[in-house]
């Protein structure tokens, strides 16, 4: 071996044992928090493992934090779930957020103008499909476009977004109450016509039950489903999907109208299953978060439930922190982003390989 | 031969990818100044990664590469052009909209400074010092396949490689062609320069090169000089037992009428006209081949067929045994299988079309098959067992039936499409380009394939490009020039002298 050889040389692992590939995640975790852990003393002088254990307060502290915790991840892994079906086809669907809220905006809709005039159960049905039905819209209008004209889906769908917070925000006037105050308040608040019923005394666990099974039906569509099939198909090779008969555009459609559907449903749980109000943040940005979800569990629904709890979990603790120790809420982002730096970063050593230069000593021997 | 220095010495050199697979395995080769090595080897038996080692794109794991008796170190691309090493690769790396010139000389100036009148000048000299023709000025997008590669050459001469490696310079070109790099390449040679030509054609190897290296899975079997060894002797070291080199061709029987074209005419994206006016039949029983410059329409003309590519005029017209016809132009894959037309089609793009390369064997097979039944779900048990099949029978080497196709050498991943192909018992089987890349083995077991699916009576069209075996192969050769059928031969009495001339040039009457 001559001296020149270079010091490091990278190649890609072809293979790698799923123990390694969890050593290193964990490896990455804990390596985040020590740096977390530093940056904090450094920064604020406070001591870390309070921190840490402000942050895990801030998720299980009460029963009602846990229920809030689970009922956070279940809005996040529903949109999650609903990009699945758009992601794998390679439909880089980023109007979550738009689909979520116009499903909201029907919910309520119907709320507010059917109060009184149909049964309960009737208005409960009806908003239900009103609001799947406006999700499935705002993301067919982008997947028609995609299919006729091969428009660039990424800019389309999130434009969307857009539209449809103005959209909102027109009708939060129009209906605002009490008058002059900007939002609409709670609506139905006397009748609770329209929501959701809470099974027990629990308001989160209907929910929480819904986006149970809906990851398991999702995870048998992709998997088990001939349209799954189809979708994968589509996703890796638009060619090859042609050459076997598959009608491309057919499956763009449907599949962004499952998709826009699932985001509809996550803005009926937000509206009609626990929020049973409508404004323009009600989505709260999940939509993209959603992506994350998505990515970092590379599709699979049930690695899903673990990234969407990460992503909550950091968010609850990061706001958790900054307000028990007076910080500024920065401060947890920046713990939040550390973390997160981390957690994404080490997919390159799952992914290659590093080799050093053997030691001119050990050659010698 | 004792007596001189290697041009270039690799020293045990052993590469690997992951922790199982060995691409390299303790090789060592010499190449000496003025001569042309062939590296003959199976799919898989590690040439390319060799070759790339050498042009530094892989670092070996172990070894040492020795240039003129030294040890060196070839860390990139561009410390290998310094040590003189340049290589050819299989697709070209030229920029379309720049000129020859420009293309050679890119990346070179150091003063920042371009100074095309010495290049060009330069150029001048390298073309007349070995025959090569080449205007300095002229785009790459006005080029033939031939002109670009020659740019190529001159590239690396340009840059002074002394050891210059081809990777099967051949496969894009016609013979006329091939001769014309093969006396360019030994007017180098005796100009003193070393060159590594990768080639699955064997009568390339026999009569261009001078010393032959053999390897097999990934390990450096022997060399044999050139003129004292033949191509049953190589064939046999290659693939490591005794095998047969011919190819049969029986006899078609009940040939009947399968497939009409008529006047068919293509147009590409850009309204280039592919086809122009194609008109021919192919018979059941028999194998048509089909001849031509890559791009003279082969891919149009198949595709029309298959129901995949739109068609401007012209009609296709299936024959159904009872001499009833099903109209075939305008319809998709879906509709033209609704019709009872069983239609098989092996595309020259492997893992882009005819097969998903994320995904397994399995779930290839499934591609044909998923929409039988009116369940929801995938039946994933009968392609299952497809995909066991075709393995056991085509003697596919994969890990199992779960293996992504990607993961697989280029012969095995052919033979899963071709197995998945004739598996549906077609009458008509298309393949473009059934054995580009495949090694002497795989080709023989796809000639053989092909053959099977003759005998059963399926019309068989073969588009082809080394003419040796379509000669050899084919009951008729149909020779496309530019979209125009310039004739239909018998393949008992073709020669390839004459497919070669009618590749390029289209006889009078077929003129616009």
């Amino acid at each position: 071996m001559n001296k020149k050889t270079p010091l490091i040389h990278i190649t890609k692992r072809t293979d790698i044992p799923v123990s390694r590939s969890i050593l290193i995640r964990l490896a990455a975790v804990i390596i985040a928090l020590l740096v977390c852990g530093l940056i904090t003393t450094i920064v604020t002088g406070l001591n870390p493992l309070e921190v840490y254990a402000s942050m895990i307060k801030g998720s299980f502290g009460t029963k009602r934090k846990v229920w809030t915790l689970l009922q956070n991840i279940s809005m996040l892994l529903c949109i999650g779930l609903a990009l699945v079906p758009a992601f794998r086809m390679r439909f880089w669907n980023l109007g979550g957020d738009g689909q979520a809220l116009m499903g909201c905006l029907a919910a309520s809709a119907c709320m507010i103008l059917l109060n009184g005039k149909v049964s309960n159960a009737a208005l409960i049905a009806i908003e239900s499909v009103a609001a799947i039905a406006a999700g499935a819209v705002w993301a067919l209008i982008p997947a028609l476009f995609k299919a006729k004209w091969n428009t660039n889906e990424t800019l389309f769908t999130l434009m969307m977004n857009y539209v449809a917070t103005q959209i909102v925000a027109y009708f939060i006037i129009v209906w605002e109450s009490p008058k002059g105050s900007g939002s609409i308040g709670i609506i139905n608040q006397r009748t609770e016509a329209g929501w959701f019923p809470a099974i027990g005394t629990n308001k989160y666990l209907l929910n929480i039950l819904i986006v149970t099974a809906l990851t398991l039906i999702i995870f048998v569509y992709m998997k088990y489903s001939k349209h799954g099939y189809e979708i994968a198909v589509v996703g890796e090779s638009e060619r090859t999907a042609r050459y076997i008969g598959i009608k491309v555009e057919k499956v763009i459609i449907r599949t962004m109208i499952l998709s826009g559907a699932l985001c509809g449903l996550a803005g009926l749980l937000l509206c009609a299953g626990t929020n049973h109000t409508l404004t323009t943040t009600i989505v709260d940005g999940r939509g993209f978060t959603a992506v994350m979800v998505a990515w970092l569990a590379k599709f699979d629904p049930f690695v899903m439930i673990i990234t969407s709890f990460l992503l909550v979990f950091l968010g609850r603790g990061a706001n958790e922190i900054a307000t028990s120790f007076s910080l500024n809420k920065a401060f947890g982002d920046i713990l939040t982003g550390i973390i997160l730096f981390f957690i994404i970063g080490c997919e390159f050593f799952i992914n290659y390989k590093i080799n050093f230069r053997k030691s001119e000593g050990k050659e010698a021997r | 031969m004792e007596e001189r220095t290697p041009a270039l010495s690799m020293r045990n050199i052993t590469k690997r990818f992951g922790s199982k697979v060995i691409a390299n395995s303790d090789v060592s080769l010499d190449i000496y100044p003025g001569e042309i090595l062939a590296l003959l080897g199976e799919n898989g038996s590690g040439k390319t990664t060799l070759m790339n080692i050498l042009a530094g794109i892989y670092y070996p794991d172990e070894g040492e590469i020795l240039i003129g008796g030294k040890p060196v170190t070839i860390a990139s691309p561009k410390e290998a052009f310094n040590h003189g090493i340049g290589m050819i690769h299989q697709h070209f790396k030229l920029v379309d909209v720049l000129t020859a010139n420009e293309n050679i000389v890119l990346g070179m100036d150091k003063e920042g400074m371009l100074d095309l009148k010495t290049s060009a000048a330069r150029i001048k000299k390298i073309c007349d010092a070995y025959g090569f023709e080449v205007d300095p000025d002229e785009k790459i997008y006005d080029m033939s396949v031939s002109e670009k590669q020659t740019v190529e050459i001159v590239k690396v001469l340009y840059r002074g490689a002394e050891i210059l490696i081809l990777d099967e310079p051949t496969a894009v070109l016609t013979p006329q062609e091939s001769d014309k790099l093969f006396a360019v390449l030994r007017n180098m040679r005796n100009d003193g320069k070393s060159i590594i030509l990768i080639t699955h054609k064997m009568n390339e190897v026999l009569s261009v090169s001078d010393r032959v290296a053999i390897l097999r899975a990934g390990k450096y079997i022997c060399d044999r000089v050139t003129s004292e060894t033949n191509a049953q002797e190589l064939t046999d070291l290659m693939v490591g037992h005794k095998v047969s080199l011919n190819i049969d061709r029986p006899e078609p029987v009940n040939s009947k009428e399968r497939i009409r074209v008529k006047g068919l005419t293509v147009r590409n994206i850009d309204g280039v006209l592919k086809l122009n006016k194609v008109s021919f039949s192919a018979y059941s029983g028999e194998i048509l081949g089909i001849a031509g410059i890559a791009g003279s329409g082969q891919k149009e003309l198949l595709e029309g067929i298959a129901g995949l590519q739109p068609v401007e005029a012209g009609s296709i017209t299936y024959v159904n045994d009872d001499g009833t016809t099903e109209d075939l132009i305008g319809k998709d894959p879906l509709e033209i299988a609704a019709l009872g037309v069983s239609l098989s089609f092996v595309p020259e793009d492997r893992l882009g079309m005819g097969l998903v390369e994320n995904m397994d064997l399995a779930d290839n097979m499934m591609l044909r098959s998923y929409r039988v039944g009116k369940s929801v779900f995938t039946n994933r048990k009968d392609p299952e067992n497809l995909a066991k099949q075709v393995i056991k029978e085509l003697e596919v080497n994969t890990p199992g039936v779960h293996t992504m196709v990607r993961k697989l050498s280029g012969g095995n991943v052919q033979k899963v499409l071709v197995g998945r192909e004739i598996a549906s018992a077609p009458t008509v089987l298309l393949t473009a380009y059934a054995v580009r890349g495949l090694d002497i083995n795989s080709s023989y077991t796809i000639y053989d394939l092909i053959n099977q699916q003759k005998k059963r009576g399926v019309a068989v069209i073969y588009v082809g490009e080394d003419l040796d075996v379509l000669v050899e192969l084919c009951d008729r050769i149909l020779v496309l020039c530019d979209g125009h059928v310039s004739g239909i031969l018998d393949g008992r009495t073709a020669d390839k002298q004459t497919i070669g001339m009618m590749m390029t040039h289209i006889k009078e009457a077929a003129d616009e």
